[in-house]
């Protein structure tokens, strides 16, 4: 076998793995399975050379050693997670976070390519802002995470001019996005898609009305109803779906949008997938998760743009990504210091910190047969690395050697010492979550170790 | 004190009967008493107010509290500052009860969630006004003799943006009386199908039968946001006027929680005629904040609220 001739850098021993196993019967051993109901998994061996997968086989199928053996006892083994949207906050807002901080609550959190947004102070939109987040990243985790940022579509982000977008292409920007400051001219929005094509380049859109409400952070219903709170109607978020999905099959251009949160978005991007339009489309795991009654003791920890919806949003978005209407997960990651979101609901900033959680968070719901193990893979690996063109891991020889051994039955609680982000502000803060991060390796290197996990 | 939803009905009938002995107390030459002589009060109103505020300092003085206005302007100590670090300072100076007013829902909620004392909340953004909502149900009480089972108050005008409306809604109900909302679409609350009231649109519909209306302060910036095409509109469509009360239940009564707009949410005539009682809700805001004052500032020590029970108070 050619892997013989290789020199194994890294072998991992033991782990349950609950996706397909290919070269099972090529070896001729079965390989022994192991966990309950829904989440039957085989225990599997992972062999990597020059930080690339060679195999992935039934545990001691294969008697090769490796320059560096780990023993997984039995842990969940995952590619590494993919989140197409973050933000950073550096530069300007390091108080909040940075982006060794972030990268540091992503290397935990399970991920290894993360794409972070461009409302930075400065906003990146020159090529230099670009290039000094990349430096950042490569000084302060230099085996990774991977960082890849998302460049300003509008300069400034005020949706006035476009933003040099071949100068940012060029710099590393891997997608381009007003993120958080929806552009309300169609026109401008329509003429930076056409500007994006031409350099290859997929436009992330917010989705959001705001001239039908204001950022309330708060779903306009029952629980707003009965607070008083200024809020957002689902319909603010499905409008601004409607006219992008139009406009992306007119240009004939690809798409993206970020964070869907409610049933009616959710049917649209139904509608436009059948048309043949190019769109994918993110949620988030607060919202397959929370419920606006977060919000119902005015708690600004739940303030979040676009806000928590309804159970039956929740429904409708845990089924759609479930059968792939939404393509994929990432968290939103928006870190606010403590001393912002204490403050009156209204005046609070909108944002949960999000990368320390979102395994967990959405490994419950694996757990619990809601969303198929295949669609969580899909959701956190395959469909955003292909969508933005970043590396994936599939467990196939060749592969960056990419993945997480995860402790899934591991308890900890969401607080300081919990979380390595900066910015601790979640509604999920001081619950006890099921499922830990106990070894990261990216490239075959090892990022989080299982010595130094759980400090 | 953060909202009535906090109170069963009968905790609000004690608070009314306590309220209906300081009245008394009220319409004697001499008014003072000094029930909370060394307490202190602060009155903390972050938005305008003239009349909730003179009625919480007057409530006060005459229980002998010391009572310290605060305001947002003009102060050093809110200036910049944030509510939370407003509470801190506040609590560090060891006040019995703090009354607030503010502009931001759930603002009353916040700072109780920092504080020891007693904090009463006089009106928080939309969401609520609770010592409006009791010295409306005092007003209702005198007048129906305590039994609010069967009547039907319309509340009427800005519901979404009220306060008054939220507060009132839950408490009514609580005591047994039916609420009907009545405005145009663009000034109802979200869901209102959530609520325990009936909607109408038509105001000549919503007063048939009606054993009160209360009319709400209609903000007049809310033309400007787009919600009215004009006041005169406004008033043609859902100013209350004599032709409504006719088919009122007879004894219909006129509330409003002032400042009245006159000739727009209400016809003038008609604020002043003999169903409105307008000027005795003024009077029982005064005998209701005593209540409450009275009530949680004497509540965590039970012997001194025992020895202080409002019927056995010196003269």
């Amino acid at each position: 076998m050619p892997e013989k001739q290789k020199k194994l850098d890294l072998a991992v021993r033991g782990a349950l793995w609950f996706g397909p196993l290919k070269n099972a019967a090529k070896i001729g051993k079965a390989a022994r399975t192991a966990g309950k109901g829904a989440l039957r998994g085989q225990l599997v061996d992972v062999l990597v050379a020059r930080g690339k997968i060679v195999a992935l086989t039934p545990a001691g199928s294969l008697d090769l050693r490796a320059a560096h053996e780990v023993e997984a006892a039995g842990r969940v083994l995952l590619p590494s997670l993919t989140d197409v949207h973050v933000h950073l906050r550096e530069p300007g807002q390091e108080y909040k976070e940075d982006i060794a901080s972030g990268l540091a609550a992503a290397a935990f959190g399970g991920f290894g390519n993360i794409m972070c947004m461009a409302n930075t102070k400065p906003v990146n939109d020159t090529a230099s802002v670009t290039e000094f987040m990349l430096d950042q990243a490569r000084r302060s985790w230099p085996a990774g995470p991977r960082l890849f940022p998302i460049g300003a579509l509008t300069r400034g982000l005020k949706g006035e001019d476009l933003a040099p977008m071949a100068e940012l292409a060029a710099a590393g920007c891997r997608a381009f996005s007003n993120d958080g400051r929806p552009v309300v001219s169609t026109e401008l929005f329509r003429r930076a898609i056409e500007y994006a094509q031409d350099l290859d380049r997929i436009v992330i859109d917010h989705c959001e009305d705001p001239f039908l409400a204001p950022a309330a952070g708060m779903n306009e219903g029952v629980v707003s109803s009965r607070l008083g709170l200024p809020a957002q109607p689902n319909v603010a978020e499905a409008i601004q779906v409607a006219r992008d999905v139009l406009l992306a099959e007119y240009l004939g251009a690809p798409m993206h949008l970020a964070h869907i949160s409610c049933e009616k978005s959710v049917a649209l991007i139904r509608f436009a997938k059948a048309r043949g339009v190019n769109v994918t489309a993110e949620t988030c795991p607060h919202y397959l998760t929370l419920t606006e009654d977060e919000a119902g003791g005015f708690s600004a920890l739940a303030k979040v743009n676009p806000p928590l919806r309804t159970r039956a949003d929740v429904d409708a978005v845990i089924e759609a990504l479930s059968d792939g209407a939404i393509d994929m997960l990432a968290t939103d990651h928006a870190p606010h210091a403590a001393h912002e979101k204490e403050v009156e609901f209204d005046e609070a900033p909108c944002g949960i910190s999000g990368l320390d959680t979102a395994l967990a968070t959405t490994w419950e719901l694996v757990r619990g047969g809601r969303l198929p193990f295949d669609a969580f893979l899909r959701a956190w690996t395959t469909a955003p690395c292909r969508r933005f063109g970043l590396p994936v891991n599939t467990f196939n020889p060749g592969d960056p050697a990419d993945f997480v051994l995860f402790d899934q039955d591991a308890q900890w609680v969401v607080d300081a010492a919990g979380m390595k982000s900066k910015s601790k502000n979640t509604p999920l803060y001081g619950r006890t979550l099921r499922g830990r991060v106990a070894a990261h390796f990216l490239a075959g290197k090892t990022v989080v170790g299982i010595e130094t996990a759980g400090a | 004190m953060l909202d009535v939803s906090q109170l069963d009905a009968d905790e609000v009938r004690h608070i009314l009967a306590t309220a209906a002995y300081f009245r008394e107390i009220n319409s004697r030459p001499v008014k003072k008493v000094p029930t909370l002589k060394g307490r202190s009060v602060v009155l903390f109103f972050a938005e305008p107010s003239t009349r909730t505020k003179t009625s919480f300092d007057m409530a006060g003085k005459r229980l002998s509290a010391d009572t310290f206005a605060l305001g947002k302007s003009g102060s050093s100590l809110v200036k910049g500052e944030t509510l939370k670090d407003t509470a801190l300072t506040l609590q560090a100076m060891n006040p019995d009860g703090i009354v607030i007013r503010h502009s931001s829902s759930g603002a009353a909620q916040f700072l109780a969630e920092r504080l020891d004392c007693s904090v009463i909340n006089a009106g928080d953004g939309r969401h609520a006004h609770p010592t409006q909502a009791l010295l409306d149900a005092l007003t209702f009480s005198r007048q129906w003799k305590g039994d609010f089972a069967g009547k039907t108050v319309l509340i009427l005008g800005d519901i979404a943006h009220s306060r008054v409306a939220r507060s009132n809604v839950i408490l009514l109900t609580k005591l047994g009386a039916k609420v009907r909302l009545c405005g145009p679409r663009t000034l109802m609350p979200p869901r209102p199908d959530t609520w325990p009231v009936e909607v109408f649109s038509d105001l000549g519909k919503a007063c048939q039968g009606v054993d009160s209306v209360m009319c709400l302060r209609l903000q007049l910036e809310r033309q400007h946001a787009g919600l009215l095409p004009d006041l005169r509109e406004y008033a043609r469509t859902f100013g209350l006027g004599a032709r409504h009360m006719k088919d009122a239940a007879p004894g219909c009564c006129i509330l409003h929680p002032g400042p009245i707009n006159r000739g727009v949410e209400i016809d003038s005539d008609l604020a002043d005629s003999a169903e409105s009682l307008i000027l005795e809700q003024v009077e029982n805001g005064v005998a209701v904040r005593m209540a409450l004052l009275f009530l949680y500032l004497t509540r965590k020590s039970p012997e001194a609220s025992q020895a202080m029970s409002p019927s056995g108070m010196p003269e």
